[in-house]
This record gives structure tokens, C-alpha cells and sequence, in this order.
């Protein structure tokens, strides 16, 4: 049996929404078949008020035992350091309070999502709130937990990055903590798993970006890294591998990727949809490809780029099916 | 008199604190703390108008759609951009889906657990009660989970993920569906039909939809909104919570023919609704600043928390006086006679409302399937202005959500929004007039488990990420 408290800090609660969405089976039975047992979720559990504090003092003192400590949502630590901007109702205290006690009891702690592995969205636009990550102010080390803290287990956070994280990624970090495995983990804490992928990888338009052909506005079928800001070919997730909701994924809804996997993705210092361009040249380059590699050969691949996937780059499906091929 | 401190009160959507004075064991007076404050209009200021859709819809990851139909319209509006039929009833689609499986969260994993609790040992009801509805592991808890995410299946084919999309765009949307599509989405709704007809239901979601009177729904007698009539029945359900029977909708699902639900407001009897006559008031609300349209409206959060502030969330009013929103509300203003008849109920009335929604949502939803044509254009063009301004009005499952923004050297100068709870949830304005669950609270008995109270508040549907934002 593994003890499970979920707590929501500043956030949207889109992750716990996104969790309801895994499949086969479904997330409820998922977490009970993994032997894991939910002391308390705010958007689960009966318990409310006074039953729920009793809940979270018992862990807090020590008197219940906490194997997984999971927290969505950034924490707000204004105004002036006091985190009253997010209290957590019921208790006089500020969820930073509460978040601080309990993590403090854990065996594991996971941030689940990028608003509680690094701030995200929570603190975009001059970070009204003073919202950090558990473990992370963007891609600093350190958030309300400093860099050099560890969980019961002697691991750091687990941070299950995402805007709102992939399902499987939560269920799958779950199942492998209960099973007494700790994930692997990248250099901003993600589980490698997912985060040795890149969104590039599968994505439906990879023959578009073989040839540079790019969607010039939202809807047509192109390529989306050259003109509308995608940088799939930087962020890390396997959300072309995997699917979303059935057989989604950003890319394939028509939209970029905007790394939402990412420390700081919430500020990219341009609009979300275009690509910041240097001499017409954009300026993010893919993932470990050398510039001048990658010029020469956009350049070339550009020059040969078949009529049909040029066609079909503008449009909003596909119009010129391939060639048939004729056995010999 | 005796003072309670309701919290952390969960099963509704984010943080709410709820403060009870009661004399001789009824409420006497009632505040609603929204207790927490992220700053969205702020972090907006200055960005490209585009980023809106990026940003807006991650108040909510429940009603992330609703938050991106609301920005694209505001887009759209200041761009005097009208998405084209079949791009307006693809983000319509996406839209109902989303409230449809809202309805859904709400009814099994929000609100019905509160029966299966040993407070009601011994109705006769409580025994199935606990089998279906116990938290997390009711028979009913696990299938509607499954069926949700399920129908969810078109956000995978049209929006990309849910929540937070980015699909539904000023002038459509950005995935155009053929025919594969659609027989795919046509699948989905299927089953999703059987499983409420077959579970939530019992019945033909037709039949449901077509009941008139409220003796007519107390005898429906079938799947589990049956048992919940039963013990709605038992418990009193119509009387407890009872709301002001004003309410408001900003219209549902805009194609373009217009709403497929009606805008309009009610207070007795139909009203015209005008957007201009909105204000927000800030008197009891950690907020700076003087009552104001939300074209003018500021956030500037009151750092020191100082009374008679008690809450981060702004009264709305609409010509003075507040407004009830939600499902229960679009359907009184669509003119459905079930609905009428509810009328300034209260629990049973706010539950029943959203069973009819969603059983009138789901033919909503087959006919948008039916009315896709492959090879139509989903995407209309426009460009932003260097200057300007839009509103965008939509219906969330909670109801009425409106985004208002001001564009100045082609940047945001300004990014209001009032979300639904903001409405239901509101603090007292200036002349000490309760916002409605203020209001439903005083005079219900609170009793040894406090219960009625909470069959209350969720009956609302709450959704606090929203109301302060
Ligand atoms: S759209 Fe993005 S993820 Fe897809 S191929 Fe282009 S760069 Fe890669
Ligand atoms: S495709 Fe990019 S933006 Fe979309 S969920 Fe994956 S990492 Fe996030």
C-alpha cells in the first residue's frame, strides 16, 4: 500500500482534469490496481473541511505516513513573502505553509505540471503573484524547496512537467514510485521516460519539415517551425509518440508546440505563434543541429521540395495524394 | 450566534472558504472567500493580443474551452472577424463537448459522493446511494470517468488535447475535419449516448428532454438520475438553496444562425440583455479601484487584505442587481418549460437544469457531427488592429464567462474578464447586497454535519480557479 496526498496550489486544476482523461484503464483504477490509496485529493476525496484538516495535520505531524507527496499548481509566495495570495481555506495558513509541512514528510514529492515543477503560467507576465516552482524558480535551481533538498527517498522533486501534463506520465511515474523505482531524471528533473523524446519525434508534418515546407497561417497543413513559433524540434515530450485524448497532439490539432514541458515557456519574449526570425532565418535551432549544417541543408531541401508537399503545406488538407507506386 | 469556518471545501473546482453566522441553528448570514489570487488580467498588459488564446484558457483546466471560445470571440471582435459556419461549429462542437463532460464531472465526482456518507444511513435509499456514488470507487464514479474521457476523444480529433488547446482561433479553427473525421466523431457520441442513456439516464435522453413539469421529473424513476430524484425527494431538495429566479445567459454556442441556446435575461418573466449596463464592484473585494464597466475595469489586488474586503473575487451586477448563471439559467432563458418550472429553485432545480442540458446537449452535438462539410473552409482571415477593443461573450458550464480587452499599439491594454462564479460567488456590493450563494445560504438549517450546506455550494457548481483568476 502507498499513501498518496495530492495538494492543489496556484493553478488552473487542469492537470487532475487531464489525469481523469488516461485509459486503459482509467486513472481511479490505475492508482488502486498500483496498490495506491488517496489519503486526500481536493477534487476527489469526500472528505472537506474539518475532515480534511484532520487529514493534513495527521501527515503533517508525522502520525500518518506519506509515501507521495504531489502538488499541482506554482507556489504563490506573495504578497511580501507571506503567500497569502493563495490561503489554504479552513486553516489560517498559506498553502506555501502547508506545502513546506508536507513535503518535508514525504517520501517522494512530485510536482505535477510545469505551474509546480517550475512556476509556469502562474508566473508569466511580471510574476504577479511571486509564484515559484516546489524546487525551481524557472530554470533556476531552487523554489520554495532549495536546490539542495531531498525527499525521504533521497530523491529531488520528480518534476512531472506539462501544460497540463500528459496523463500516462503521471499514472506511469506514480505506478513506477509505488513499485519502489525512481525515474530516471534529466537535468530540470523530468522524468527521462518522456523527456528524452522530442515532440518532433512522430509529428505528422516531419515530411513537411524535411523540406522546409511551412505553413504560412494557422490551419494549412505545413510545417510550423519556420513561421508559426513551433519549437517541437526543441521540446522535450513524447506527445507525437503517445497520444492525447485518442489520437491527439497539438501539432496534430493544427497548433505549435509552444514547449509547455519547458521552465519559463511561459515568457518566450515573442507571440506564442510566430517565429522570431533573424535575416529571414529563424532563430531557435533544432535540438543538437549544427547551424551551418542546418542553413545549408534548409536551403538545399528547400530547392527540392516536391510539388505536392509544397501544395499541400497551404492547405488546409491534403490536396495532392502521393504518387502511386506501380509494382514491378 | 456561532461562527463557522467552512474549509478546505472541496469537490469544487479550486479554493473556497465559506463563513457561517448562525442563530438557532440556520444561517443568518453567509460571506464566500475566494482565497486565491494568481493576477491573470495583469500578466496580460503588454503582451500581443494573440497570447490571449495561450494564456486565458490556463485560469481554468476545467473550462479551458470555454476561456478560448471567450478570447477568440474579444479577438474576433476587435478584428471585426466572424469565424466562417464551419469553423463556428467546430468551436461549438469542441465547446459543448467540454460543458457536456463538465455536467458530467460535476454530477458523479463533485456532487453526488455527499449521499453515500453515513450521516444518511438508514434512508432508504442509502445502501444504492453508496454503491453508486462513494468517492472514487462508486460503480458510477469509475464509469462516468471512463465515459468522460472517452467523449473527450473529440478534443483528440479536433482541439489536439484537453485541456488548454489552441485550436479554436478568432476566425475558426485550426484543424479542418474530412470525412474520416466525422465518422470517427460519430462514433464517439454514439457510445457516449449509449452510456447515458443506458447509466445516467435509463432512458431515452429524447424523452428526458421532453418533460415539462416538475411532477413529470419526480417520476422519471430511472438510471441514476432517478436515484438522485428519490432522494432529492426524500431529503427536500426543491427548498433547500433556494436562488433569486434571476438569471442570466450570454447564449450558447454561437453558429451562424445564432445561438443554439437563447441570450437573454430572466426575473420573473423574459428580458432583454445589455452587455453595457455590467459593472464590477469592488467594496468588498481586495481590489483597488471605483465600480466600473469591464472596458474600463482595472485589477489592482489590495495587497494588505483590508476589511470590509473579505474575498479576491469583484460583484458583478447587471443594471444593479446580481445574477444567477448556470445551466439552470440558459435553459429558463432558452424557454425550456422544465426548466420554467424549476425556476427559482434550489439544489434540485441547479441539478436538474444541468441533467436537461446535457441531455439536450448531446442532439446539439449529433447535429453539429451531421452538419460538417468535408472540403468547407474552417478558418476565416483577418488581421489585428494597432487599436482597439472587443468583447467576447460565451456560455461555460458554469454560465455566463465574458472577456473584454483593450488593444493600444497593437499590444493589451487592458484584460478583463468575468468568469461565472464570479457572478454566483460574488461578494456583497456597496449597499450590502449578497451575491446569490450568499444569498441561497441564508435561513438552511446547517444540522449536525453541516451537509445542507454543502449540498448548497456544489449545487452551484463552483469553479473558483475562474472566479478570481
Ligand atoms: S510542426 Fe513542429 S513538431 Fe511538427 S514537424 Fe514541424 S517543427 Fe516538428
Ligand atoms: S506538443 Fe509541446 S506544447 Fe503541446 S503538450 Fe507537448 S510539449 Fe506541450
Amino acid at each position: 500500500m502507498t499513501t498518496l496526498l495530492w495538494l492543489q496550489a496556484s493553478g488552473c486544476g487542469g492537470c487532475t482534469m487531464s489525469l481523469l482523461c488516461a485509459e486503459s484503464p482509467g486513472a481511479l483504477e490505475m492508482l488502486a490496481d498500483a496498490g495506491i490509496r488517496l489519503l486526500w485529493h481536493p477534487a476527489l476525496s469526500v472528505e472537506t473541511g474539518a475532515e480534511a484538516r484532520a487529514i493534513l495535520e495527521d501527515v503533517a505531524t508525522g502520525r500518518k505516513c506519506l509515501d507521495i507527496l504531489c502538488v499541482e499548481g506554482a507556489i504563490a509566495r506573495g504578497p511580501a513573502g507571506t503567500g497569502r495570495f493563495q490561503m489554504l481555506s479552513g486553516t489560517g495558513q498559506s498553502l506555501m505553509h502547508w506545502a513546506g509541512r508536507l513535503a518535508a514528510r514525504a517520501r517522494h514529492v512530485v510536482a505535477v505540471g510545469s505551474c509546480a515543477a517550475y512556476g509556469g503560467v502562474t508566473a508569466a507576465g511580471g510574476n504577479p503573484t511571486d509564484a515559484v516552482g516546489l524546487q525551481n524558480d524557472g530554470a533556476h535551481a531552487g523554489g520554495l524547496l532549495p536546490a539542495d533538498w531531498r525527499s525521504g527517498s533521497g530523491a529531488p522533486v520528480i518534476n512531472v512537467a506539462g501544460c497540463p501534463t500528459h496523463p500516462g506520465w503521471v499514472t506511469e511515474t506514480l505506478m513506477l514510485l509505488a513499485a519502489g523505482e525512481v525515474p530516471a531524471l534529466d537535468g530540470y528533473a523530468r522524468p527521462r521516460f518522456f523527456a528524452d523524446h522530442l515532440v518532433h519525434h512522430g509529428c505528422p508534418k516531419n515530411e513537411f519539415y524535411e523540406y522546409k515546407a511551412s505553413a504560412r497561417e494557422l490551419s494549412e497543413i505545413g510545417c510550423m517551425m519556420e513561421n508559426l513559433g513551433c519549437i517541437g524540434t526543441q521540446a522535450v515530450g513524447d506527445c507525437n509518440i503517445r497520444p492525447w485524448n485518442g489520437e491527439g497532439s497539438c501539432t496534430r490539432g493544427g497548433y505549435p508546440c509552444i514547449n509547455c514541458t519547458a521552465p519559463q515557456f511561459e515568457d518566450p519574449a515573442h507571440a506564442f505563434v510566430d517565429t522570431p526570425k533573424i535575416a529571414g532565418i529563424p532563430v531557435g535551432l533544432p535540438t543538437d543541429m549544427p547551424k551551418a549544417w542546418f542553413m545549408a541543408l534548409a536551403s538545399l531541401s528547400k530547392a527540392a521540395t516536391p510539388v505536392r508537399i509544397d501544395a499541400n503545406a497551404h492547405a488546409d488538407r491534403v490536396v495532392v495524394p502521393p504518387t502511386l507506386r506501380k509494382p514491378r | 450566534m456561532t461562527r463557522l469556518v467552512l474549509g478546505p471545501f472541496n469537490r469544487v473546482e479550486g479554493d473556497l472558504e465559506v463563513t457561517l453566522d448562525v442563530v438557532d441553528g440556520r444561517v443568518a448570514r453567509a460571506q464566500v472567500n475566494a482565497p486565491l489570487y494568481r493576477g491573470f488580467e495583469r500578466m496580460l498588459e503588454g503582451r500581443d493580443p494573440r497570447d490571449a488564446l495561450v494564456i486565458t484558457p490556463r485560469i481554468c483546466g476545467i473550462c479551458s474551452i470555454s476561456q478560448s471560445a471567450a478570447a477568440a470571440r474579444a479577438l474576433g471582435d476587435a478584428m471585426g472577424l466572424s469565424p466562417t459556419p464551419q469553423g463556428a461549429a467546430m468551436a461549438a462542437l469542441i465547446h459543448a463537448a467540454e460543458n457536456v463532460a463538465d455536467h458530467l464531472t460535476h454530477f458523479h465526482l463533485f456532487f453526488l459522493p455527499d449521499f453515500a456518507r453515513p450521516d444518511y444511513a438508514g434512508r432508504p435509499w442509502h445502501g444504492r446511494a453508496v454503491e453508486r456514488f462513494t468517492a472514487m470507487e462508486g460503480s458510477a464514479q469509475r464509469a462516468a470517468v471512463a465515459a468522460r474521457a472517452e467523449l473527450l476523444h473529440v478534443m483528440g480529433l479536433l482541439a489536439g488535447k484537453w485541456p488548454h488547446t489552441l485550436a479554436i482561433q478568432p476566425g475558426g479553427v485550426t484543424r479542418a475535419p474530412g470525412l474520416r473525421e466525422k465518422a470517427r466523431l460519430q462514433a464517439t457520441l454514439r457510445a457516449f449516448r449509449r452510456y447515458l442513456e443506458n447509466v445516467v439516464f435509463g432512458g431515452a435522453l429524447e424523452d428526458f428532454a421532453a418533460l415539462e413539469t416538475v411532477v413529470g421529473l419526480m417520476a422519471w424513476g430511472r438510471g441514476d438520475v432517478g436515484l438522485f430524484l428519490e432522494i432529492a425527494a426524500d431529503l427536500g431538495l426543491d427548498d433547500l438553496g433556494r436562488g433569486s429566479g434571476r438569471y442570466l445567459s450570454y447564449g450558447a454556442y454561437a453558429l451562424d444562425t445564432g445561438p443554439v441556446f437563447a441570450r437573454g435575461v430572466w426575473n420573473g418573466g423574459p428580458g432583454v440583455f445589455d452587455p453595457a449596463q455590467i459593472r464590477e464592484d469592488l467594496s468588498h473585494a481586495w481590489m483597488r479601484g471605483e465600480v466600473a464597466h469591464p472596458f474600463e475595469g482595472m485589477t489592482e489586488p489590495d495587497e494588505g487584505m483590508a476589511a470590509p474586503g473579505y474575498s479576491w473575487c469583484k460583484a458583478p451586477r447587471l443594471a444593479g442587481l446580481g445574477y444567477e448563471v448556470g445551466a439552470l439559467a440558459r435553459q429558463v432563458v432558452d424557454g425550456h418549460p422544465l426548466a420554467r418550472a424549476l425556476a427559482g429553485g434550489g439544489v434540485l432545480a441547479r441539478v436538474a437544469g444541468r441533467l436537461l442540458e446535457l441531455a439536450r446537449t448531446q442532439a446539439v452535438m449529433e447535429a453539429l457531427v451531421a452538419g460538417i462539410v468535408p472540403g468547407a473552409g474552417f478558418m476565416a482571415r483577418g488581421r489585428l488592429p494597432r487599436q482597439g477593443a472587443g468583447g467576447g461573450l460565451v456560455e461555460a458550464a458554469r454560465g455566463a464567462l465574458g472577456h473584454w480587452l483593450r488593444i493600444e499599439n497593437g499590444r493589451i491594454a487592458g484584460y478583463q474578464i468575468i468568469a461565472p462564479t464570479t457572478w454566483n460567488f460574488s461578494p456583497r456590493d456597496a449597499a450590502g447586497v449578497p451575491g446569490p450563494l450568499e444569498a441561497a445560504l441564508e435561513g438552511v438549517e446547517v444540522g449536525a454535519s453541516g451537509l445542507s450546506v454543502q449540498h448548497v455550494v456544489r449545487s452551484f457548481d463552483p469553479c473558483m480557479v475562474c472566479t478570481v483568476h
